[in-house]
């Protein structure tokens, strides 16, 4: 619980020899091999006791040139190492910087009504997917361990489901520029249904594991609390930002692929601790099941999938035998992509951690100019060193914990 | 070994030493990247690495036996993986998990350490990315067989 005065102002970067030896304070690196750090996090803190002064993330232990390798890439290739940032919603990173191309090249509103359809299940189905891992590593964290195998049991049903379409558990690479790589496969439909069957039963049983245990409450309740104000100005966003009070939610305020057409709500608080955090995440799962059953009912209607331009798409492969054109399409289209016309463009979704951003720049070649993604957690990430002091040392692994970084995409 | 009459079992010391520390390879908790996803959840109730008795993934390297080096190693990560490989008591094996961490994988770059076995011996390497946690599995299976013949880090040897 926070006993001292915060500073309104956002402090002063500390460099190492910022963090010096004062008195009764010491200086304790945290990380990045910690079990609580969620990867690879570094943290500089000064301590007096068991109490944070100070605390300074430090990142950059996992940074992999990410977007510097896309640029030697074309741009479906791409998308292959974009998946790798966001590790644990691999989905929405493919899809915002979908979007991104696709705005670019002027084919918005040509992608097929089933493919819009596929986009929102698989976003959907990854943000349960991210937050089944975050609340079994939360629950593992403050000393719940039996949450972990819960989630995870729900988390695999959830891979099935990408591994039956895209053909891989974590990094399906299904979402393509133009539409989605392929139609929903046989039996995915059943596999489906009993997955919406499971999920309520599956997420009375995580509530009822921590939403009314008193350790739990103990822990989160006051804990890493943000007002509003603070977390406009610190650039929170996602599921941290809601639990302050603010509603916003890309898939409101600029939908894409469709969700204006989808009835969900955007759930918020207003305590703005690491137990409202909690709140809003399951709540999102919630929701996300609602959009997916209005999903399930969609997917009835069969339809293309892939946008029908053979200078961006290659045509279907039963074509290939048949027709010269297809052919020679096929082939340009694998030996040398595409081209996308210069410019820039930027396009926005919101990942299980807030908003996602892609901004890429094109010269008009096969391959992106440039790419910069404007990644969630590393925003997110950055008011830790606002809200850790003042706190204990076992307080702070709550807050990073109910913070939710990833750092495939802090990093990069 | 064999079960002699009465209820007893005869058995080389050594022989029994290398089934108990076959049977009990504990991993250092080091997750680096998307493959440690797939670390984590071998442990869960579908795969349950349990059975192999090396569910006990210990936060310190003193008291881990395998390093699974799950992820890419950045650049400035790899003097912090090589020192906890140091830390680590012998007998240890190292498992290189994905694509990355064998060989760069994907990331061919100025950021990405090409093969984390530039820096630290490896025993066995699992191919995939992310590998399947079945692939994992298999790993330290082959590991428990490498304990059990006694080959490199075998039970009494040391270094
Ligand atoms: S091998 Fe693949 S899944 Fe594993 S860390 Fe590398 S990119 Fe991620």
């Amino acid at each position: 619980m926070s006993t001292t005065e915060r500073p309104t102002t956002p402090p002063e970067p500390m460099t190492p020899e910022i963090v010096s030896r004062e008195g009764n304070s010491m200086v304790l690196s945290m990380g990045p091999q910690h079990p609580s750090t969620h990867g690879v996090l570094q943290i500089m803190l000064e301590i007096e006791g068991e109490t944070v002064v100070k605390a300074e993330p430090e990142i950059g232990y996992l940074h992999t040139g990410i977007e510097k390798s896309a640029e030697n890439l074309f741009w479906t290739q791409a998308q292959t190492v974009i998946e790798r940032m966001d590790y644990l919603a691999p989905e929405s990173n493919a899809l915002c910087y979908a979007l991104a191309a696709e705005r670019l090249l002027g084919i918005e509103g040509k992608i097929p009504e089933r493919a819009q359809t596929i986009r929102v299940l698989f976003s959907e189905l990854t943000r349960m997917a991210s937050h089944c891992v975050w609340l079994g590593t939360h629950g593992i964290d403050i000393g719940a361990i039996s949450v972990f195998f819960y989630c995870f049991d729900l988390r695999e049903n959830l891979l099935d489901l990408q591994e039956a379409a895209g053909g891989a558990r974590m990094h399906p690479n299904y979402v393509r520029i133009g539409g989605v790589n392929g139609d929903l496969p046989q039996g995915f439909l059943d596999r489906f249904d009993a997955l919406l069957e499971k999920f309520p039963g599956r997420m009375r049983d995580l509530r009822g594991l921590l939403q009314a245990n008193p350790i739990f409450q103990d822990r989160t309740i006051d804990v890493g609390t943000l007002t509003p104000e603070e977390a406009v100005r610190w650039n929170v966003t996602g599921p941290a930002l809601r639990a302050s009070g603010v509603a916003y939610d890309v898939r409101r305020a600029f939908p894409y692929c469709g969700f204006e057409t989808y009835e969900f709500d955007v759930p918020t608080r207003t305590e703005g601790d690491a137990y409202a955090r909690f709140l809003v995440r399951l709540d999102e799962m919630e929701e996300s099941y609602k959009i997916l059953k209005q999903v399930r009912k969609r997917l009835d209607t069969p339809g293309a999938v892939m946008i029908d331009d053979t200078k961006i798409a290659a045509p279907p492969k039963e074509t290939i035998a048949l027709s010269m054109e297809a052919l020679i399409h096929h082939f340009k289209i694998v030996s040398e992509g595409f081209r996308i016309p210069p410019g820039d463009a930027y396009a926005s979704v919101e990942s299980p951690r807030g908003e996602l951003g892609y901004y890429i720049v094109s010269d008009g070649g096969n391959r992106p100019y440039r790419i910069r993604t404007r990644p969630p957690s590393l925003y997110n990430l950055q008011v830790l060193k606002h809200i850790a002091p003042g706190n204990l040392i076992a307080d702070l692994v709550v807050m990073i914990g109910s913070l939710d970084p990833v750092f495939g995409e802090v990093d990069r | 070994m064999e079960v002699g009459p009465g209820h007893f079992l005869l058995a080389k010391l050594d022989d029994v030493a290398r089934w108990a520390q076959s049977s009990s390879v504990w991993p250092l908790t080091m997750g680096l990247a998307c493959c440690a996803i797939e670390m984590m959840t071998v442990t869960a109730p579908e795969y349950d690495i349990a059975r192999l008795g090396s569910e006990v993934f210990r936060s310190s390297p003193r008291q881990a036996d395998l390093m699974i080096v799950s992820g890419r190693v950045a650049q400035k990560m790899a003097p912090v993986v090589k020192r906890l490989h140091d830390q680590m008591a012998d007998p240890k094996w190292v498992i290189s998990m994905g694509a990355c961490a064998s060989s760069g994988g994907v990331f061919d770059n100025y950021a990405i350490v090409q093969g984390v076995d530039t820096i630290i011996p490896v025993d066995v390497y699992v191919p995939g990315c992310p590998p399947t946690p079945d692939g994992l599995l298999y790993a330290v299976n082959l590991i428990q067989q490498q304990i059990r013949e006694g080959g490199r880090g075998g039970v009494l040897a040391r270094g």
